[in-house]
């Protein structure tokens, strides 16, 4: 697995730049001079205790949370309050939730073909093909014409996934994609991510499956308190992590 | 128990068990009396009591109404023929039919006017409450307004000509600038309606409804069922669009915007709309150019549309508040800007929601309307309570004349209320 994933190329390309990067709820300083570049081709697992800000970082890419203080910098487009900037980014950032958000009030093939038509103006036929190329891929080509209500949990991520590969997206946010499935789905929104990860997606990914960082990720974050703590390639954060705040957190979740 | 051993705890089912039917249980009317009628004493007790609290009402209403005559001329002559028997005096809804639908000032051989309007209605109405028909529909539905407007009030066909042509300018300049901005797009269109009306306006000669092909009948010949029909269904469907643009309005970013929703809500729902109809009939006439001469019916429109689109802004307020956030979060990490956002994902879903609400106002809105008669309007409340129970053929027969108008009401919002479980039925996509 080790040699897969250093074949999985890496350009010197930039995809994201945060620099020196604050934000407050209220008067509560989540993030604390966040400093992160990202190469186009990246895959970064992002890990710490709930309440260390990796959630937050993560939607600030796509300004989901204001930041108030330094600069993220997406595909060369700075984010700003400026609107068309925003929906610049947000049209080329796709994003998984941990709760799906799919759209029960449409079909699956409709909850796919939505921002295509609508934001990217394609014609609806050409986003329904693209939208079925993608179902496909996460392998539920024949729930296209389902309300999103009658798909199991990992299904629904999936579809979620699809949703946001029908954008085209250059970069994938994951927000805990697998926190709230029955541990017999996980796998499958897994393969899912493995895959899209071999075919060279930047992918930023919040998420507690260490197996999963093993495999994929060429970069392993801990943050705590609002803070990085420590990143490093897979191997050698998990055999041998300076912090000792880093020893305390993945003994604790990886005894057991 | 034959494939366990009955002290062994490991076990290994070699055979699955095959499915079968449910038990045959009894049924048959008699199981049903015993398990809904009669299932324990005090079940029996109720039943019986609520019997013969039927037969009390039954007994009480069906010879009246059995025994009712349809074709005398005046009350007094309706007692005679009654002789002191049981019995109620319909022969006052035959007598004054027209008068109870139409009022009593609308000139006799243009019923047929108001009557195609309602027959075209159910054409307008019906590509929007099923939403199955053909879209094509829509365009008469579209047209309908103005249709209507000529057929009740007649008059110079240039006026429906000119409000019309006012709203497709006002549709042609949003369209053309709405894609760069949409504040520049609507307003624009608003502006753009405005002057064409204006310019219509001054058109249209002074004399126009006295050579019109239609005869012109002025506001306060109306009146009947056919005003709170048309009372009600203009400030129904005037009124959701204003609810969903202030409960919008009311979640806006922008302050003022906000404030200004919140003020008129609250302002609104704080006062009776008795008092709204009261300004509507007196004084809203301040509020205009003096030369300016509003008509009464347009001016009661706006206050109950005005009354009730603050009560809709608050269902709907529910309804918005009950979608998750991650809704709006989905919507806007896929690059939707806000009337995308909103119109495709956010208000088709808060609208279901709000469905039993918003029809709950507009059943109570259409009820509503009968408090005109109190400004001298003549529906059919105030038809009933004005000049037939005033006129000496017909004075005293109260039973049967507001009889006749609970149940128009009652048929109408009994078939509003239908119409809504249907729908949500319809609507049903979340399969929880």
């Amino acid at each position: 697995m080790a040699e897969q994933a250093t074949q999985m190329q890496i350009s010197d390309e930039i995809a994201i730049t945060i620099n020196k990067m604050n934000k407050w709820y209220g008067a509560f300083h989540v993030l604390r001079d966040i400093d992160l570049t990202v190469n186009r081709g990246e895959r970064i697992v992002i890990c710490g205790p709930s309440g260390s800000g990796k959630s937050t970082l993560i939607r600030c890419i796509n300004a989901l949370e204001e930041h108030q203080q330094g600069s993220i910098e997406v595909d060369g487009t700075l984010l700003s309050s400026d609107l068309k900037n925003i929906d610049k980014v947000r049209s080329e950032v796709g994003m998984c939730f941990q709760h799906f958000n799919l759209f029960p009030h449409l079909t699956i093939l409709e909850n796919c073909t939505l921002a295509p038509i609508w934001v990217r103006k394609t014609p609806k036929k050409e986003a329904e093909e693209t939208a079925m190329h993608f179902l496909e891929k996460v392998k539920i080509p024949e729930q296209a014409d389902k309300y999103p209500g009658q798909l199991s949990g990992g299904q629904q991520q999936r579809v979620a996934i699809a949703r946001s590969l029908c954008m085209r997206p250059r970069i994938m946010l994951f927000d805990e994609p697998t926190s709230a499935l029955d541990p017999e789905m996980i796998a499958e929104v897994l393969d899912t991510m493995i895959q899209l990860a071999e075919e060279g997606m930047t992918m930023l990914c919040v998420t507690h499956e260490m197996g999963f960082a093993r495999k994929v990720a060429n970069r392993v974050i801990f943050m705590d308190e609002g803070q990085i703590v420590e990143q490093n390639e897979p191997e050698a954060f998990f055999n041998n992590p300076q912090s000792p705040r880093t020893k305390l957190f993945l003994s604790q979740i990886l005894d057991h | 128990m034959s494939d366990t051993h009955e002290h062994s705890v490991s076990f290994v089912r070699t055979e699955s068990i095959a499915e079968r039917d449910p038990p045959y249980a009894a049924s048959g009317p008699v199981k049903w009396m015993r398990d809904n009628l009669f299932a324990t004493p005090a079940n029996s007790v109720l039943t019986l009591v609520s019997l013969y609290f039927i037969y009390l009402i039954l007994t009480a209403t069906l010879p009246w109404i059995l025994n009712g005559l349809w074709n005398t001329s005046s009350l007094a002559e309706c007692r005679q023929v009654l002789d002191g028997a049981v019995g109620a005096c319909f022969s006052v809804l035959t007598e004054r039919w027209n008068q109870l639908l139409f009022g009593f000032q609308y000139p006799n051989e243009l019923y047929w006017r108001p009557t195609l309007a309602l027959v075209l209605f159910f054409v307008a109405a019906a590509p929007v409450l099923f939403f199955d028909l053909p879209r094509k529909l829509l365009i008469f539905t579209a047209l309908y307004p103005f249709i209507a407007y000529y057929l009740i009030w007649g008059g110079a066909l240039a006026v429906p000509f000119v409000a019309l042509g006012g709203c497709i300018a006002g549709g042609f300049i949003y369209q053309r600038f709405v894609a760069g901005s949409f504040a520049l797009g609507f307003f624009g269109g608003v502006v753009a309606a405005l002057v064409f009306w204006y310019v219509g306006g001054m058109l249209i000669p002074e004399n126009a409804n006295g050579t019109a092909m239609m005869t012109a009948v002025p506001s306060r010949d109306l009146g009947g069922f056919m005003l709170n029909m048309m009372l009600g269904v203009t400030c129904v469907s005037l009124s959701i669009p204003l609810g969903i643009a202030l409960a919008l309005g009311r979640q806006s970013s922008m302050p003022l915007i906000k404030w200004i929703c919140v003020v008129f809500i609250e302002f609104i729902r704080g006062v009776p709309l008795i008092t709204l109809l009261f300004v509507a009939s007196v004084m809203l006439a301040y509020f205009f150019p003096p030369e300016s001469q509003v008509d009464l019916f347009l001016r009661v429109v706006i206050m109950i549309t005005m009354f009730s689109a603050a009560y809709i802004a608050e269902v709907i307020r529910g309804g918005l508040a009950a979608l998750p956030k991650g809704q709006y979060e989905a919507a806007d990490s896929l690059g939707l800007d806000y009337p995308q956002a909103m119109r495709l994902i956010i208000l088709p879903q808060a609208l279901k929601i709000s469905i039993p609400g918003i029809v709950n106002v507009a059943v109570g809105l259409f009820k509503d309307t009968t408090l005109v008669s109190v400004i001298s309007m003549f529906d059919l409340v105030g038809m009933i309570r004005g000049p037939i129970l005033a006129s000496t053929e017909w004075n005293g027969v109260y039973w049967e004349l507001l009889g006749f108008a609970a149940l128009l009401f009652f048929v109408v919002c009994y078939g509003i209320s239908q119409y809504s479980q249907w729908l949500e039925r319809r609507l049903a996509t979340d399969h929880r």
